[in-house]
């Protein structure tokens, strides 16, 4: 690989965190309006603050949040702050740090992203294969086309139905957050089994609308491969199905796969927002509703700033991956 | 007539997914154009009707804990969230056509930019950006308004693709006798090479016009699209903050989740049809 590939690759990584960073830095003052007032005038208009003492606290959080220096100093401050992943003060839960809100919903919404997107990759790409098989059983190939269909809408509208199946009409699954009221995040075996039933069904609404993509990426790889001359002469050499199923068609079918996952896990933060939002998942999508719900503007642009950080690193993560998956791919150009 | 008819015939034939996903999207549109004819507005407003009655003569798809008629929110949501989709598509693919093709014909220092922003851009969900703009522009927001913003960033996948064409059309021989016979640019762009590119067009088209829609749903469901106007992404909002699947109300949450379902699956088979149509290798192995 060659050095000036790689600094490239860097390069464009840090203009995205930097794109990122100045977007949410200048965007509210380009809409000229101040977070902090914005904030005030609201708890004002539901009685929680005095209007006469508005004016004097505003002066005071704006010291605190270093509003009254000039742009640039502002700016710059801004940047480095973000570099250390400090985004300052959260708003509504004044003064927890926005870092530390962002850190406890965090580990909820990579653990079940996780999980979901191991599952979904196994299923899928055993089913897609399976589905290209000529051998294969007839009910598999009955199952492809109620997952593409699926795939075809977001997971959150099956989200929804779920909660309306399992929840409402059977009531065998909890109906919404992580965990059951009370019961504080603590690493006891019963705790643990109560937040496992409780993802069931987001994750469930994910499997169920990710399966097909997977499914079908697989389906046509497949396809490509079992026409290949190789397959054709380790068929005539007398090997038999299951191996030629796994080793020769599977093994090359699979590294488009294999590149796709890695992407996907770049989206492990962003990916499930809207689920997350349908079952009041204490994740990251659940803090960017309260956000939204809160005009918690500092939490928002932190919650903003992450899910972009994390898709950059995977898109940087890739491309330097890809060569070393496939050889076949070079960045020299010719 | 005859003709055309017998050509309709041959062509649904041909491109029976295609055929299923017009039909099913002209079916969800219908119903909401023909619907919004009939049905007054005002029964879309809260406060029109009882609350949360479930579906009667009167009121066939039941009333919401907003009192309103979940029929009349239906019929006049559901051309709202399409026109957002294909208002936000056609910006989408307009600034797409042009940066594609100037990038692609021209090349150098422009397309080189272009294409960098469009890969840049096209990695970050649409979502957390227009989250970032919503929050930030206080006061509120129209379905139109929602359609620029969304349209504005909705340009990168048609830019990438119809570049890509680009690129391969301005090495072939047509386009060398286009120039030689002395067609100016713009000419061969538009006379020339758009038209063997309409195949590609729709199907980014109708790619486009789904995540626009993914987009203003999601939008809505969040609580930060049109508060004044009905959308089916602002009705699921309402059904979710009442908790209506929870409350057995499901003559509120479920017809939103079944026209977007039919919707999507309308969309999703339009492209699988256009990409046959697109890509003719694709048409042997079914």
């Amino acid at each position: 690989m060659r050095t000036d590939f790689i600094l490239k690759r860097v390069g464009v990584f840090f203009i995205i965190l930097w794109g990122a960073a100045t977007f949410n830095f200048f965007l509210p003052r380009l809409a000229d309006i101040n977070p902090i007032e914005e904030r005030m005038s609201q708890l004002a208009s539901r009685g929680a603050v005095s209007t006469g003492n508005t004016e004097m606290m505003i002066k005071n959080y704006e010291k605190r949040f270093g509003l009254d220096k000039p742009l640039i100093v502002q700016y710059g401050r801004y940047l480095w702050n973000t570099a250390r992943f400090d985004f300052g003060f959260s708003i509504a839960f004044f003064p927890t740090k926005v870092k530390d809100i962002i850190a406890q919903a965090l580990p909820w919404t990579v653990i079940l992203l996780t999980m979901v997107t191991a599952i979904n990759f196994t299923i899928g790409v055993a089913l897609g294969a399976i589905v290209a098989w000529p051998r294969a059983p007839a009910f598999t190939k009955a199952l492809l086309p109620p997952f593409m269909g699926l795939s075809a809408i977001p997971f959150y509208l099956i989200g929804i139905s779920l909660i309306w199946l399992f929840a409402f009409t059977w009531g065998i699954l909890p109906i919404s957050g992580g965990y059951s009221i009370g019961g504080g995040p603590e690493w006891s075996l019963s705790f643990i089994w109560d937040a496992v039933r409780h993802a069931i069904l987001p994750a469930l609404a994910i499997v169920l609308g990710g399966i097909g993509l997977w499914a079908l990426g697989m389906r046509g790889m497949m396809i490509t491969t079992l026409g290949e001359d190789y397959m054709l002469l380790a068929e005539a050499k007398g090997l038999k199905g299951p191996r030629l199923f796994v080793w020769y068609g599977m093994r090359t079918s699979i590294l488009p796969q294999v590149t796709a996952l890695a992407l996907s896990l770049g989206h492990l933060v962003s990916g499930a927002i809207l689920v997350e939002v349908v079952f009041s998942y204490p994740g990251i999508g659940g803090m960017l509703l309260q956000a939204i719900r809160n005009f918690d503007f500092t939490l928002l642009y932190g919650i903003v700033y992450l899910t972009i950080l994390g898709i950059a690193i995977a898109t940087f993560l890739l491309d330097l991956l890809y060569p070393r998956l496939d050889p076949r791919i070079s960045y020299v150009r010719g | 007539m005859r003709i055309a008819l017998d050509r309709f015939r041959v062509f649904v034939r041909m491109y029976p997914l295609l055929m299923v996903g017009v039909s099913l999207l002209l079916l969800v549109a219908l119903f909401g154009l023909v619907g919004s004819r009939f049905v007054d507005s005002e029964l879309a407003r809260p406060g029109s009707t009882p609350v949360g009655e479930s579906p009667t003569r009167e009121y066939i798809f039941g009333t919401d804990s907003l009192a309103r008629d979940q029929f009349a929110v239906m019929v006049h949501g559901i051309p709202q969230t399409l026109r957002v989709g294909f208002m936000a598509a056609g910006i989408g693919m307009a600034v797409g056509i042009m940066f594609g093709f100037v990038g692609g014909y021209y090349g150098g220092v422009l397309d080189n930019l272009l294409k960098g922003a469009a890969d840049i851009l096209i990695t970050i969900p649409a979502l957390m950006i227009l989250v970032v703009v919503a929050i930030t522009l206080t006061g509120p927001v129209s379905v139109t308004l929602q359609a620029l913003v969304i349209g504005s960033i909705s340009w990168m996948w048609p830019t990438r693709t119809i570049r890509a064409q680009v690129l391969t059309m301005r090495e072939r021989a047509y386009v060398s006798v286009a120039q030689l016979s002395g067609a100016n640019p713009f000419e061969i762009i538009f006379l020339e090479i758009l038209p063997n590119l309409l195949p590609y067009l729709a199907a980014s088209f109708v790619t486009v016009v789904a995540i626009a829609l993914l987009t203003t749903i999601g939008m809505d469901a969040l609580g930060l699209g049109p508060q004044n106007q009905v959308t089916l992404g602002n009705n699921i909002y309402w059904a979710l903050f009442y908790s209506a699947p929870l409350r057995g109300l499901w003559w509120w949450w479920a017809p939103p989740i079944v026209a977007l379902g039919i919707v999507f699956l309308g969309l999703y088979l339009m492209s699988v049809g256009l990409d046959k149509i697109a890509n003719p290798r694709l048409r042997r192995t079914g």
